[in-house]
C-alpha cells in the first residue's frame, strides 16, 4: 500500500473517524486516576509489520494516556525505535561504534548491545507521522492544564485534518476555558473547510477563520477558494481574504512605524549628549561615542558586582548603574574639558582632532582593561520578553528604551530651561563676554556643561548596553549616526535633535523593506548630504546674531 | 605659459625636495636589487614599506592642499584614495585573466563565486592600462566635482563640510561592502598577478613601483608648489583666512574651492592607485572614516600650510606606527597615536615643520618681539620661506 493511498483512504473513511472517536473516549477514560497498568503490550504492538497495523497500534498506545507515551511516539517519529527479531520486543536504540545498543523504551534501562541483523527498524512514512502528531495532539487536547490544551488546539489548527472534527466537537462541548474554546472553534473551522460538509457549515467556518486575521488565515482561505465549488462560502472566503490582506498591510505599516520609533529612540539616546557638547557648545566631540561606551561598561561592572555579591538586586542593576554611569562619563567629560578642550575654544577643527585622539586613548584603555571581546550585559526580568499589541509583537526592552529616551530628553529640557544652571549655560553659549561680565563663572559653566553632555551620553550607554554588544568599539558605531542626527536636526536645538532622530529612524525602517538594510542606510546618508546643501544649518536652524559667532 | 607656471614654483627648497625624492626613488630600488651580501643592501620588504609611506605622503599632501591652503577640512579623502585604488585594482584583476582559482577567462573569481554570468558594464575598459589610468584620476575627480559643486555653492563650510565629507566616505564604505556592487564586497580585490605584463611580486617591478611613487610624490609636490606660488594660490589663502571678505572683493570663492578640491581628490586617487599594487589588496576598509582622520593628523603633525610638512608628518607617524606595532609595544600604539593627536593640537598647532620654520624665521629678528606674530601671519610667512 502506497502512503498516498493510505492517506486518502484514511482521511475520508468513516471507520477511521470512528476509530479516532473511540480512541478519544478510551483516552478520556484513561485519564482517570485509576490507570497505571503496564503498557508494554501496546508498545510491543508497534512492532507489528505494515503501516496500517502501526497506525492502529499508535492509536491504542495513545489511548492508554500513559505519561511515557509522548516521548515514545516522538522517538518513533524520529526512527529511533527498533524491533528485536527474536522476541518482537520494541527497543529504543542508540548507535555505538560496533553495532547498536538497546534501551528499554519505558524504563530507560540498558538492555545490552545487539548486532545489526538482530534488530529491524520500525520505519515510518509521512502518513504515519501525521497519525503520530494527531495522537500527540489528542493526548494534550484533554490535558488538565489549559495552557497545554491551548497549544494542542493550535497544533490541530495547523494540521487542518477533517478527521478530527468529531473529536473537536466533543472537546468544545467539554471546554470551560473561553480562550481555549475559541481556539478549538478555530481549529474546527479550519478542519471544516477541508472537509466535505455542507456549504452552510463552511460559511460559518469562513466566518470564524476570518476572525483570525493573519497570514495563516489567508493561506487557509485561499486554498479553500482554489478548490471549493462555487457558492456562498466561496464568495465569503474571497471577500474575507481581501479584508484580511488590508488589515495585514495596515499592520505592517504600523510595524514599520514602531521599528522606526525604536531605531529613532536609539539614535536620540546616542545623539542627545552630542546635541549638548556639539550642538550647544560647538565642540566637535569625536569622543562622544566613547562616553556612551563608558556608560555601557559601567553597567557591566555594576552587574558583575551584583552577580557576585548581591544576586537578589539584579533587577535593580540598571537603576543602580544609571547614576554611576552619569558620574563616570560626566567625570571623564569634565576632566577632558579641563585638560584639553578649554585650550581649544574657537578652533572647532582642532577640537575634532584632539577629541579623536582622546577617543582612541579611551578605546585602547578599555580594551587593555576589559579585553577586546564583547562583555555580557544581562537584561533584568522586566526588560525581557514580549507582549502583543494587535498584530505587533513588542519587546519590552525596545519599549523601555523608547520611554527612557523620551524621559531623558524631557529631563534635559527641564534642566536647560528651568534651572539656574541651564540659564547660565545658555547665557555662556550665546554670548560669552556678556555672560562673564554679568558675573557668571564661564570656565566653570563650560566644564559642567561638557560634563552634562558626557554624562547624558553615559546613561545612554546604560540603555544601549541592553540592545547592543558591549565592546570597546561600541562608541564607534554610533558616532557618525549621532553627528548626522544633530546636523540634520539643527545645531543648537534640542527639539531638532528629537525630530531628527525619529525622522531618520522611521525613514530608515520604511526604506528597508524595499532597499535592504545597508542600502537604506546609504540612502539616508545621501539624503542628509543633499539636505545639508539645501538647509546648511539643519531642520530647525537657530536664527539671529549668535549663529554667526 | 605652463612652463612659466612651473618655473615660478622652482625655488631653492623645491629643488632640494625634488632632488631628494628622486635620489631616494632611484637609489633605494637599485640597492634592493643588489646581492644580499652587499653591505648597503636593502631588503625588498623595506622597499614595499617605504613605497607605502610615499603613497601616504602624497595623500597627506593632497589633504594639506585643501586644508592647509584653503581651509577645507575634508574628512573624506580616504574615499578618493580608495576610489583610485579600486580603479587600479580593477585593472590588476583583469590582468589575472584565466589564472584565477576558478580559471574563468572572463570573470574575476569573486563574480564566479557569486554566480554572475557576465561582466558588469562598469568593468568594461579596465583591460587596458590607459583606461584605468584615466579612471584613477577621473573617478575621484568626478566625485569631488559633484560633491564640491553642491557643497560649495550652498556655502556649506567649516564643521558642516567636515561632517558631510565623513558621511560621504561612510556611505561609500557601506556601499562597497555590498556584494551586489560588483567590487568584491567584503574581501575587496586581491590576488593580483601582473602589472603591464610584469610580475607584480618581482623585486624589479617593486623597485619600479617604488620609483613611480617617489616620482608621483615629487610631481604632486611640484604641482602644489606651482598652485601655491600662483595668483590662484594667493586667492586660496585669502579664502582660508577670510572667506566672506574674499567674496566681497569679487572673487567667486566656490569656483576656487571647487578647482582645488577636485585637484586634491585626483592627487589622492593617484596615491591610492600606487598604494594598491604595492600592498597587493584593496578592500572597503580603506573607505573607513578613521583613515581620513588619520591622514589629517599626518598633516597636522607635519605642519599644515607648508608643503614639506605633510610629507614629513606622514613619514614620521607611519614610521612610528610600524616601529610600535611590530614590537612588544603593539598594544600601546593607539595610546601613542591618541596622545599625538592631543599633543599636536595643543602644543604644536603649526606642526613640526611649521614650528621649525617659524623659529628659523624668527631668529634673525629675535630682538623685535616675535610673539606678536599671529598664527595666520606665521603660516603665510612660513609658506613664503618654504
Amino acid at each position: 500500500m502506497t502512503p498516498e493511498r493510505t492517506s486518502v483512504t484514511m482521511r475520508y473513511s468513516l471507520p477511521c473517524l470512528a476509530t479516532l472517536a473511540a480512541v478519544f473516549f478510551m483516552l478520556a477514560a484513561a485519564l482517570h486516576p485509576a490507570f497505571g497498568a503496564d503498557i508494554r503490550p501496546e508498545v510491543n504492538a508497534l512492532g507489528t509489520p505494515g503501516y496500517t497495523a502501526l497506525k492502529e497500534a499508535i492509536g491504542a498506545l495513545a489511548a492508554t494516556g500513559d505519561p511515557a507515551v509522548p516521548e515514545l511516539l516522538q522517538a518513533l517519529g524520529q526512527g529511533e525505535l527498533y524491533v528485536r527479531v527474536a522476541d518482537s520486543a520494541v527497543f529504543k536504540v542508540t548507535d555505538t561504534d560496533d553495532g547498536y545498543n538497546l534501551v528499554d523504551p519505558l524504563t530507560g534501562e540498558d538492555a545490552g548491545p545487539a548486532a545489526a541483523d538482530e534488530v529491524s527498524k520500525i520505519t515510518v512514512n509521512n502518513s504515519v507521522r501525521e497519525t503520530i502528531s494527531a495522537a500527540l495532539g489528542l493526548m494534550t487536547l484533554m490535558s488538565p492544564d489549559p495552557q497545554k490544551r491551548l497549544a494542542a488546539a493550535g497544533d490541530v489548527y495547523k494540521s487542518q485534518d477533517p478527521k478530527q472534527i468529531p473529536l473537536l466537537d466533543t472537546a468544545i462541548a467539554k471546554e470551560t476555558d473561553k480562550s481555549v474554546a475559541a481556539a478549538l472553534q478555530l481549529a474546527r473551522a479550519a478542519a471544516v473547510l477541508r472537509s466535505d460538509m455542507s456549504d452552510a457549515d463552511k460559511l460559518a467556518a469562513v466566518e470564524i477563520v476570518s476572525q483570525r486575521d493573519d497570514q495563516d488565515a489567508i493561506s487557509l482561505l485561499s486554498s479553500f477558494v482554489a478548490s471549493a465549488p462555487d457558492g456562498a462560502a466561496k464568495t465569503a472566503a474571497a471577500s474575507a481574504i481581501t479584508t484580511i490582506q488590508g488589515t495585514l498591510q495596515l499592520w505592517s505599516g504600523v510595524q514599520n512605524v514602531w521599528y522606526g520609533i525604536s531605531l529613532g529612540s536609539v539614535l536620540l539616546l546616542a545623539a542627545i549628549g552630542l546635541a549638548i557638547t556639539f550642538g550647544v557648545m560647538g565642540i566637535i566631540n569625536m569622543a562622544h561615542g566613547e562616553m556612551v561606551m563608558l556608560g555601557a561598561y559601567t553597567t557591566f561592572v555594576v552587574q558583575e558586582v551584583i552577580r557576585s555579591h548581591y544576586p537578589g538586586l539584579f533587577d535593580w542593576s540598571l537603576a543602580i548603574a544609571l547614576p554611576l554611569a552619569f558620574l563616570v562619563s560626566g567625570g571623564v567629560g569634565v576632566l577632558i574639558e579641563r585638560s584639553v578642550i578649554r585650550f581649544l575654544y574657537g578652533r572647532p577643527l582642532e577640537t575634532l582632532l584632539a577629541t579623536w585622539g582622546i577617543s582612541l586613548i579611551l578605546q585602547q584603555a578599555v580594551r587593555t582593561w576589559f579585553g577586546p571581546n564583547n562583555r555580557e550585559v544581562g537584561n533584568p526580568s522586566w526588560m525581557s520578553g514580549t507582549f502583543d499589541l494587535g498584530h505587533l509583537a513588542i519587546t519590552y526592552n525596545r519599549m523601555w528604551i523608547v520611554v527612557f529616551a523620551l524621559g531623558v530628553f524631557a529631563v534635559l529640557m527641564l534642566v536647560l530651561k528651568r534651572t539656574p544652571f541651564g540659564l547660565q549655560t545658555r547665557a555662556v553659549t550665546q554670548n560669552r563676554p556678556m555672560a562673564s561680565s554679568m558675573g557668571i563663572r564661564t570656565p566653570y559653566v563650560d566644564a559642567l556643561t561638557f560634563g552634562l553632555g558626557s554624562g547624558i551620553a553615559g546613561i545612554a550607554g546604560v540603555a544601549l548596553s541592553q540592545i547592543d554588544n558591549v565592546s570597546p568599539n561600541l562608541g564607534q558605531n554610533y558616532i557618525i549616526d549621532s553627528f548626522m542626527v544633530v546636523v540634520f536636526g539643527g545645531v543648537g536645538n534640542l527639539w531638532g535633535t528629537l525630530v531628527g532622530a525619529f525622522t531618520l529612524g522611521i525613514a530608515n525602517k520604511f526604506l528597508e523593506p524595499y532597499a535592504g538594510a545597508v542600502l537604506a542606510k546609504i540612502l539616508v546618508l545621501v539624503f542628509i548630504i543633499l539636505f545639508i546643501q539645501k538647509r546648511p544649518r539643519g531642520l530647525f536652524a537657530l536664527k539671529g546674531r549668535s549663529v554667526e559667532a | 605659459m605652463i612652463t612659466a607656471f612651473i618655473f615660478r614654483a622652482l625655488d631653492r627648497n623645491t629643488y632640494i625636495v625634488l632632488g631628494l625624492l628622486l635620489a631616494v626613488g632611484i637609489l633605494l630600488p637599485l640597492l634592493s636589487l643588489t646581492d644580499p651580501s652587499f653591505p648597503l643592501h636593502v631588503p625588498t620588504y623595506v622597499i614595499a614599506l617605504i613605497g607605502k609611506y610615499l603613497c601616504y605622503a602624497l595623500l597627506a599632501l593632497s589633504v594639506d592642499l585643501v586644508w592647509g591652503y584653503c581651509g577645507i577640512l575634508s574628512l573624506g579623502h580616504a574615499a578618493f584614495f580608495a576610489l583610485g585604488g579600486y580603479a587600479m585594482g580593477m585593472y590588476l584583476m583583469r590582468q589575472i585573466g584565466a589564472r584565477g582559482v576558478y580559471a574563468n577567462p572572463v570573470l574575476p573569481d569573486f563574480m564566479v563565486f557569486l554566480n554572475w554570468n557576465e561582466l558588469p558594464w562598469f568593468w568594461y575598459g579596465f583591460d587596458h592600462f590607459w583606461f584605468a589610468a584615466i579612471m584613477i584620476v577621473a573617478v575621484p575627480g568626478l566625485l569631488a566635482f559633484i560633491f564640491g559643486w553642491f557643497a560649495f555653492r550652498s556655502r556649506v563650510t567649516g564643521v558642516y563640510l567636515s561632517i558631510i565629507t565623513q558621511a560621504m566616505t561612510y556611505a561609500l564604505l557601506l556601499a562597497f561592502f555590498r556584494n551586489d556592487m560588483g567590487f568584491g564586497g567584503n574581501n575587496g580585490l586581491t590576488d593580483f598577478k601582473d602589472i603591464l605584463g610584469f610580475n607584480i611580486q618581482a623585486p624589479a617591478t617593486r623597485g619600479v613601483l617604488f620609483f613611480a611613487s617617489a616620482l608621483a610624490l615629487a610631481a604632486g609636490f611640484l604641482i602644489c608648489r606651482a598652485v601655491i606660488a600662483s595668483k590662484f594660490g594667493k586667492v586660496l589663502i585669502a579664502v582660508r583666512d577670510a572667506e566672506s571678505r574674499t567674496r566681497f572683493i569679487g572673487y567667486r570663492v566656490e569656483g576656487y574651492k571647487l578647482v582645488v578640491f577636485v585637484l586634491s581628490a585626483m592627487m589622492a586617487g593617484v596615491a591610492g592607485s600606487l598604494y594598491v599594487p604595492q600592498i597587493g589588496i584593496i578592500n572597503p576598509g580603506e573607505f573607513a572614516p578613521a583613515n581620513s582622520i588619520e591622514a589629517v593628523i599626518w598633516v597636522a603633525v607635519g605642519g599644515r600650510g607648508t608643503l614639506i610638512g605633510p610629507i614629513v608628518g606622514a613619514l614620521l607617524v607611519n614610521f612610528g606606527k610600524t616601529w610600535f606595532t611590530s614590537g612588544m609595544l603593539a598594544e600601546y600604539w593607539l595610546f601613542v597615536l591618541g596622545a599625538l593627536f592631543v599633543a599636536v593640537t595643543l602644543f604644536l598647532p603649526k606642526g613640526v615643520v611649521g614650528t621649525l620654520l617659524a623659529r628659523a624665521k624668527a631668529r634673525p629678528t629675535s630682538t623685535s618681539a616675535p610673539a606678536a606674530v599671529s598664527p595666520i601671519d606665521a603660516t603665510i610667512a612660513a609658506e613664503e620661506g618654504a
